[in-house]
């Protein structure tokens, strides 16, 4: 049984990884005074002219961060995902749109919101937490995912 | 100008931990939302990790009203939990269950070059216009 439990498991690397994501949020808190919520940054990047710039470096710094993790590690990095475009597309769908109507996704409800003590943030974290959950479950169902 | 740097280098510092935790690849994330079958707890551990820092540091700084660039500080000012928040959050769960991207690492996975990940973005901002639309 705890060989299921430790399925996959990485606790080294992602307890590291996320207080490096910390790190990151809090030196972005204090240096502009913006709560660095990725949804709210690429939305605002797109729809609005305010902060637009330093939205838009925000979001290349992204892209250029894995970039600079693996030609240091000299590595190419590990991604497995869904080959179906009808997944791809509705999935994507619903997390630019459901994440616009509640106001942030996993670092700004999950990791900010739960940071100030956000009741909201909190009951919004175990909601898509828990619809993800069920979501996995069903289509584990149908063998769409292992 | 200063802003736009110190958004670039948030964004690499955010990008560089979102790699390093493994949440780059949407196989640990379902592995976190499978909770019935070859659970992988990792995701709990990212976010322990994040608000482990962000929490003390954040309390430390909330008596601040300015930013060290002199930007006023904004913090959201909505505290009541209604339709929109419930329903959003569950529409945003169904589409990370269905793929394992969230946005931040959806945009991070443009480093790794797997060009399906484009459609995903590009569904995500079709999804972010369609919100101003109801």
């Amino acid at each position: 049984m705890v060989s299921k439990l430790v399925y996959n498991f990485t606790p080294f690397n992602s307890l590291i990884g996320g207080c490096i994501i910390g790190a990151s949020i809090v030196i972005y808190f204090y240096t502009t005074g913006r709560l660095a919520g990725i949804s709210g940054i690429l939305a605002n990047s797109v729809i609005n002219k305010v902060n637009r710039s330093s939205n838009f470096f925000f979001l290349l710094g992204l892209v250029i961060g894995p970039l600079i993790y693996l030609f240091f590690t000299k590595s190419l990095g590990v991604i497995k995902i869904t080959d179906s475009l009808m997944l791809i597309i509705l999935g994507g769908f619903l997390v630019g749109l459901g994440t616009r109507m509640s106001g942030g996704c996993t670092s700004g409800h999950g990791i900010c919101g739960i940071s100030r003590i956000s009741f909201r943030s909190f009951i919004a974290t175990i909601t898509f937490i828990l619809a993800g959950i069920i979501t996995v479950f069903i289509l584990q169902q149908f063998g769409v995912h292992l | 100008m200063k802003d736009n740097i110190a958004s670039l280098i948030c964004g690499i510092i955010f990008g560089i931990g979102l790699i390093i935790s493994g949440m780059t690849n949407p196989e640990k994330v379902l592995g976190f939302l499978s909770v019935t079958h070859n659970w992988d707890a990792s995701l709990i551990l990212v976010m322990f990790g994040a608000i482990f820092i962000t929490a003390p540091m954040f309390y430390l700084l909330s008596k601040k009203s300015t930013s060290l660039l002199d930007s006023k500080i904004t913090l959201p000012k909505i505290k009541h939990i209604d339709k929109k928040l419930l329903l959003g959050s569950v529409l945003f769960g169904i589409g990370w269950g269905l793929v394992g991207l969230c946005p931040g690492p959806a945009i991070s996975s443009i480093a790794l070059f797997e060009p399906i990940t484009i459609i995903f973005i590009i569904s995500m901002v079709l999804g972010i216009l369609f919100n101003r639309y109801i």
